[in-house]
């Protein structure tokens, strides 16, 4: 196949094949990061701009190192020095970033849907760099590339997202991806988070985690979002703990060559023990350096093509 | 061209490098993707069946250095590039299957200097179509075949196409 896309706003979108396409450029631009010079003039000439509406460190750093390498120019615009906070619509801003030529967009932003109201109007490649409850495509693509480095493949593997799954659109799009890719998913976490419904979208649901452990073949830990919470959806820390966290007891139930992810900041002694966190079997600062190539992808394919 | 007189075009180009470049163990043969990679793989092979030293050999895959960004509404497959490292006093020979406007061999050589500073590199291709574009030339060229512009060089090679070994040139069609 040949890429055609020039926004990447989900994986539910996203065709098997697609899916598969962006995961092997994104080996090619993983060998980029070992040469002498690691950076490839792909998108010279072409300008960036990361437009950052809700706070982020790690996913904006991801996708400017990787416009870098790409010999992109790199415009940061975020919440703070925004004048969306000023009181302008996302319609307005669109029409100025618009009017800067902004080649790429990359948007992150707390409503569900901006980034494919700005494709829509726009020019300009779109990528989402997650958007309220919805999707984090990004993220999912490196958990993805990620499982299929050290398996070979993520078809028939046995995948548990473990934790806050009803606000997480990263949950979201690893669930979309990891089914298309032929994946088994099970979601685990108390029910106000992990509510049945999910089944419906073809995985399975339970509120035990030692249902999983010794089945799993990856456990992705996903971030107790303590900024989003409210009281009536968690338990407490301590309970929460003691029923899905992965404690080192736990830990020595999982099979030997599991792989215990998470998308990050870690919530060490929460979500996760703190020596497994560190231990040989996780591959969380793997998924860092993966998000790199990954993103360096996207944004070549989508930035690449004419428009 | 048929199977036959596309191995003795390779026979000669791998003569020509075996000559001219008297310390073998220091070439490195940089196939361009998918064609030239195979290209480069027989020449290794046919120098080595020469009793000369096994050439090293590499894939430069040039989708990231091409000048044409920007401008195409759908993008083929980027592989990975592989060279055996250091590049420092080696001489790596591009090897690509049609040699045409010169672009994409410039793309190569910017794509080979992210990898190091070769003492020299060179071009082999098994086709020159002619219509360069930039001041390039081959060093190792196996048939100059006279096109128009408009026309059509069709190459096909069993391990990479499935379909025996073959040259057309496609005339080009009237509308």
């Amino acid at each position: 196949m040949r890429w055609q896309r020039k926004d990447l706003l989900g994986i539910r979108e996203l065709s098997a094949e697609e899916i598969i396409f962006l995961l092997d450029t994104a080996d090619a631009f993983k060998e980029v990061g070992t040469r002498e010079i690691k950076k490839v003039p792909a998108l010279r000439g072409k300008t960036l701009v990361n437009f950052f509406v809700e706070p982020s460190t790690r996913t904006r750093t991801s996708f400017e190192i990787a416009a870098i390498r790409l010999s992109a120019d790199v415009i940061n615009i975020s919440a703070s020095s925004s004048s969306l906070i000023k009181g302008e619509t996302l319609k307005d801003t669109a029409k100025i970033l618009e009017a800067y030529h902004a080649d790429l967009i990359v948007l992150r932003h707390s409503s569900s849907g901006a980034p494919q109201f700005l494709a829509e109007r726009l020019k300009s490649s779109v990528i989402n760099a997650g958007d309220g409850a919805h999707e984090h495509p990004t993220q999912a693509l490196l958990d993805l590339y990620t499982i299929r480095a050290h398996k070979g493949t993520v078809a028939g593997l046995h995948v548990a997202i473990i934790g806050d799954i009803l606000f997480s659109r990263v949950a979201r799009s690893n669930i979309f991806g990891l089914l298309k890719l032929g994946a088994r998913v099970t979601l685990v976490g108390p029910s106000t988070l992990v509510p049945r419904e999910f089944e419906k979208l073809g995985v399975t649901v339970t509120h035990k985690l030692d249902e999983v452990l010794e089945t799993a073949d990856v456990v992705n830990l996903l971030r107790i979002q303590h900024e989003r919470q409210r009281k009536e959806y968690f338990p407490g820390i301590g309970e929460y703990v003691r029923l899905f966290g992965l404690t080192k007891e736990r830990g020595k139930r999982l099979k030997p060559d599991c792989l215990i992810m998470h998308p990050g900041p870690i919530n060490r002694g929460v979500e996760i023990d703190s020596e497994l966190a560190d231990g040989t079997q996780s591959v969380i600062l793997e998924q860092v350096t993966n998000g790199l190539a990954v993103r360096m992808a996207v944004l070549y394919l989508c930035g690449g093509i004419a428009t | 061209m048929d199977a036959a007189a596309i191995d003795r075009a390779l026979r000669r180009i791998a003569h020509e490098i075996v000559e001219r470049n008297p310390q073998l163990d220091t070439v490195i043969l940089a196939g361009i993707p998918s064609r030239g990679v195979e290209i480069a793989g027989r020449l290794a092979d046919i120098i080595e069946s020469l009793g000369q030293p096994r050439v090293g050999i590499g894939a430069i895959d040039v989708s990231m250095h091409r000048d044409d960004i920007g401008t195409r509404p759908e993008l083929p497959r980027v592989q990975a590039s592989t060279l055996p490292l250091p590049l420092e006093g080696k001489t790596v020979i591009i090897v690509d299957d049609v040699f045409f406007t010169g672009r994409t061999v410039r793309a190569a050589m910017d794509a080979i200097s992210s990898f190091g500073r070769p003492a020299r590199i060179q071009l082999a291709a098994l086709i020159d179509r002619g219509h360069r574009e930039l001041p390039i030339r081959g060093d190792y060229v196996g048939k100059n075949l006279p096109t128009a512009p408009g026309e059509q060089v069709r190459l096909r090679l069993e391990d990479v196409d499935g379909e025996p070994d073959a040259v057309w040139l496609i005339k080009e069609e009237k509308a």
